[in-house]
């Protein structure tokens, strides 16, 4: 189809052919020549320099060539003919390393000049290496090429293990290749989530629990200090920063790429991230175009094909007289892992007016979350499901009003180009009554109807009458509808929710997590269904808690689901400074501690000291930054944190007791330590306050506390539910002991029945009045055992809580809680100085 | 097109879900969050209520709850939501190979309340 061409360099061209030097044998290069041919086939003589010696392949399918899905020859994409065929000269295994702009010739590694009239840079880009001790090491391979997937067959082919560096879309193709070849995978991520780019928290969390479940080891979090070497210099595994080691046979580095610009600097083109082109994919050098991952475009680079495919179009129109203009891509990704399901695309970061519309479906593993803006869709993540992908990323591109079909968007392009749903409830009426409406449950329309009918007026009375919805609730809207229908307005409002993001009130929260062995915040979430992305400030630390409650030592506490001050362990103050409480033992203090609290008072300016009602000193006015010192230097003298910010045990109030007092009929101060040593640290649905009396006289004010104990000549009365706050509250008087042991048990075992009965956020007085002293005291006393059980339960769950946490951030952990990122500091004549924090 | 922004360092040194502050001497402490979906804002330091540190919040969505009153502020405007009302100025951000950077006249521009 084109006129002969000869292949010998510079001869017997036609005269009217452009020389066009493509440097790139990869997908952008043959890609602008193919749309070039398409366009004009006799106007350019073409020569491509490849420096992979071998014909052009599709490098987005190495993936399964890793796993075994796919031979090299299925993902060649031109084959000698080709070039053959079409007249061009391929150059192939001789890289290009110097441009002369000026003579208009490349020259190649083996000294070969090639002149020409267009030049096209096609370099792609460098897989990023991180600069850490052992990143040279035989055995670190990146994903790049052909022959770095040869490297990593080799190593599959001896067994052993892999660490692969970097969650993204490449590091987890090369991690599922490896583990299909039979190696033990961990994956190393720098950040809290996988792929953390392309997904939010809550389809994060459901692609590592996936990974996890094929056998793969995924450490989050996770910075690489170092590579480590075998004696004879070969891999031999990686440390973490936090001191970890994973040996391993192999280390696929994949954490990124960088635009190739090296050859496009050197030439003195305008290079920024990458080769800065315009919309017609031209340098600032009119003879020499640019195109795919080495370019940047309107300030963006793009790491994916699909752009690339975009700017060759423009590439082609200019070259051949006819330019349309690229402008720029919206892009989506799906992840290559056969068996995960997995697309995002466009901007899921809302904003103003930006409305989520979630649908959670844990018995199939589904996650879809829609992003909507102005009736326009912004942004989608599907997980588990993503058959609607490129149906959301064309109503994306196309910027197309989706008011008429908002209801039903969620559930996908079938069920929402149907039409027939814009009212829910008619769509629910139209069921028959067979319809299974719960599936955990296997509760048909027909038997939630028969529930209403007889006197369920809402859906907490469905839900707990039927059992329909009280699972995994996602059959919730269907019951509303169905209660809408059959009851018209007689519909009762439920019982409170946890918050909006649920239709869950606290109590079926905790069962659920209970039953459903729910560990951790985004399981929650999927599991039951929440409404929202990843929860609110309500439901964030209600779940931390409920989480930390039920899986003592197992639970990873959760600091950003922490309010301030439980973050802080200290208290904001109105100004943004700190209070420091630091703990007094049954409120017994001694020279060194009060030595201690003067100087840091005099050492950091604070403004004021206080004797709290809690018989110990609040030191105000420190800064945030200076937490941390002012923790140490309490610690020196043998303090800890006090916990008056927190959600836990506030203080042990105590009055002398027969060791001093008259009236004293036992050892009051004494119980009152030892209760506050068992007791200190740990976390509970709301402050708990506690006090000892040494007699009825009560000068510790036991019967307002939360716990109370008064002493009597004959032994121990133990009171519960006080509360002097807002609404002042005697306690109840719960039981009567004779010993202290017995009074210890007992305070254990109530503060545990409290811990896993309460609400988040529900002192011990509410929650009493609530639930019934009644069912409190059979909470403790029905059974023989049931103190002995519980107080082991709180003594077993506070073996993870007294460790100090005022310490652990003295010695540096958290520490960006406490820094600033870096000081601005202007100067006058319009130079800012910026300190940076250590 | 460099000098107009203040580069302020990696990204990585922001937690998702968390926030760390910008001093800025003579002008208003700036609070720069990463949420969970991983964008990036910069806004002045106060809640419009009553001047809370809002970089000590809880981060949810594109919202950040003050610390001192629980109004909610969105981190893309500025604005309170919900029934309160008032806004905190915000500050433009830009990413770029992994920094983060501030437009210089925002920063040195934004004078205490």
């Amino acid at each position: 189809m084109n006129a002969p061409m000869s292949f010998s360099e510079g001869n017997g061209q036609p005269a009217m052919a452009e020389r066009l030097v493509v440097i790139g044998n990869g997908m952008a290069g043959c890609r602008a020549v193919e749309e070039i041919l398409a366009r004009d086939p006799g106007r350019f003589a073409v020569t491509i320099f490849g420096a992979e010696p071998r014909v052009n392949y599709n490098r987005i399918m190495l993936s399964p060539v890793l796993a075994g899905e796919k031979a090299f020859e299925d993902i060649v994409i031109n084959t000698a003919d080709w070039y053959a065929d079409n007249a061009i000269t391929l150059v192939s295994g001789d890289p290009v390393v110097s441009i002369d702009r000026q003579a208009q010739t490349v020259i190649a590694r083996s000294g070969r000049a090639e002149p020409y009239d267009r030049l096209l840079i096609a370099t792609g880009s460098d897989p990023f290496i991180i600069p850490v001790p052992g990143a040279q090491l035989e055995g670190v391979v990146t994903f790049r090429d052909l022959d770095d997937v040869d490297r990593m067959l080799a190593a599959a082919e001896k067994g052993g293990s892999a660490v692969v560096i970097g969650g993204g879309l490449l590091g987890l193709e090369a991690a599922h290749g490896l583990n299909l070849r039979g190696m033990d995978v961990t994956v190393i991520h720098l950040m809290p989530t996988l792929m953390e780019r392309q997904l939010d928290e809550a389809a994060g969390w459901l692609l590592k629990a996936e990974l996890e479940r094929r056998g793969q080891v995924i450490l989050t979090g996770a910075d690489t200090q170092e590579i480590l070497a075998t004696d004879d210099g070969k891999v031999a595994g990686v440390r973490l920063k936090d001191g970890r080691e994973i040996s391993a046979d192999i280390v696929v580095m994949a954490v990124g790429i960088r635009p190739a610009t090296g050859l496009a600097k050197a030439a003195g083109l305008d290079v920024e991230r990458g080769i800065v082109v315009d919309d017609h994919m031209i340098t600032s050098d009119p003879a020499i175009m640019a195109v795919g991952e080495c370019v940047q475009h309107r300030g963006a680079c793009y790491g994916l094909v699909a752009p690339l495919w975009d700017m060759c179009r423009a590439l082609a129109d200019a070259a051949t007289g006819t330019p349309s203009g690229y402008e720029g891509s919206v892009t989506s990704t799906k992840l290559k892992v056969s068996g995960i399901d997995l697309f995002s695309a466009g901007d899921f970061s809302g904003g103003d007016g930006a409305e989520d519309i979630v649908m959670r479906d844990a018995a199939r593993g589904i996650y879809k979350r829609v992003v909507v803006k102005e009736d326009r869709v912004v942004g989608a993540v599907l997980y588990g499901d993503t058959a609607d992908g490129s149906w959301y990323f064309d109503l994306l591109k196309k910027g197309e009003d989706i008011s008429a079909i908002r209801e039903a968007l969620i559930f996908g392009q079938a069920f929402a180009s149907g039409g027939a749903l814009a009212d829910p409830n008619a769509a629910v009426a139209a069921l028959s009554d067979d319809a299974e409406i719960c599936g955990c449950n296997g509760v048909s329309k027909a038997a939630v109807v028969a529930t209403i009918n007889q006197g369920a007026c809402s859906l907490d009375a469905v839900r707990s009458q039927c059992k329909a919805s009280a699972s995994c609730g996602s059959c919730t809207g269907l019951v509303e509808s169905l209660l809408a229908i059959t009851l018209g307005g007689a519909v009762q409002a439920g019982p409170k929710t946890l918050c909006k993001c649920t239709s869950f009130g606290h109590a079926d929260v905790r069962r659920l997590i209970r039953e459903k062995q729910l560990r951790a915040i985004p399981q929650v979430m999927q599991e039951l269904h929440w409404t929202t992305p990843d929860g609110c400030a309500s439901c964030r630390p209600a779940l931390n808690y409920y989480l930390l409650c039920e899986w003592p030592g197992e639970y990873e506490d959760d600091q950003r689901s922490r309010f301030v001050n439980e973050r802080m362990h200290a208290n904001i103050q109105k100004d943004g400074t700190y209070s420091v409480v630091p703990r007094m033992w049954g409120g017994l203090t001694n020279p060194r501690e009060l030595r201690a609290i003067a100087d840091v008072v005099e050492k950091f300016n604070a403004p004021m000291v206080k004797v709290t009602g809690g018989q110990r000193l609040d030191i105000f006015g420190i800064k945030k930054e200076d937490l941390p010192a002012v923790w140490a230097d309490l610690n020196a003298a043998g303090m800890v944190s006090g916990h008056a910010y927190g959600k836990s045990l506030r203080t042990v109030k105590t009055c002398v007791g027969s060791e001093w007092c008259r009236f004293g009929t036992q050892d009051s101060t004494g119980l009152g330590v030892k209760i506050e040593r068992m007791t200190w640290g740990s976390w509970m649905p709301h402050k708990f306050k506690i006090a000892v009396s040494g007699c009825p006289r009560n000068c510790a004010e036991a019967t307002i506390k939360d716990f109370g104990v008064v002493c009597v000549d004959s032994g121990y009365e133990l009171h519960v539910g006080g509360n002097g706050g807002i609404k002042v509250r005697a306690t109840d008087l719960l039981c009567k002991v004779e010993t202290e042991a017995e009074a210890m048990d007992v305070c254990a075992a109530f503060i545990q029945l409290y811990r896993e009965d309460a609400w988040y956020l529900e002192r011990t007085a509410p929650w009493i009045e609530r639930v019934g002293l009644d069912a409190v005291k059979a909470g403790l006393f029905d059974k023989p055992d049931s103190v002995k059980r519980l107080a082991a339960k709180f003594r077993y769950s506070q073996q993870f809580m007294q460790d100090d946490p005022w310490a652990e951030r003295a010695a540096g952990r958290h520490a960006e809680l406490h820094q600033h990122l870096a000081e601005v500091r202007p100067l006058p004549a319009h130079t800012t100085s910026l300190e940076f924090a250590k | 097109m460099i000098g107009d922004w203040l580069d302020i360092g990696p990204t990585d040194q922001i937690a998702p879900g968390t926030a760390r502050t910008l001093p800025v001497q003579g002008g208003a402490e700036i609070a720069i969050f990463h949420t969970l979906d991983h964008q990036f804002y910069a806004l002045v330091n106060q809640c419009p209520h009553k001047q809370g540190p809002l970089s000590q919040g809880i981060v949810h969505g594109n919202v950040v709850t003050c610390p001192l009153h629980s109004w909610n502020i969105s981190l893309k405007t500025g604005k309170a939501l919900g029934d309160d009302e008032g806004c905190v100025p915000t500050i433009p951000l830009r990413l770029d190979a992994g920094r983060l950077y501030l437009l210089r006249e925002a920063v040195v521009g934004k004078r205490a309340a």
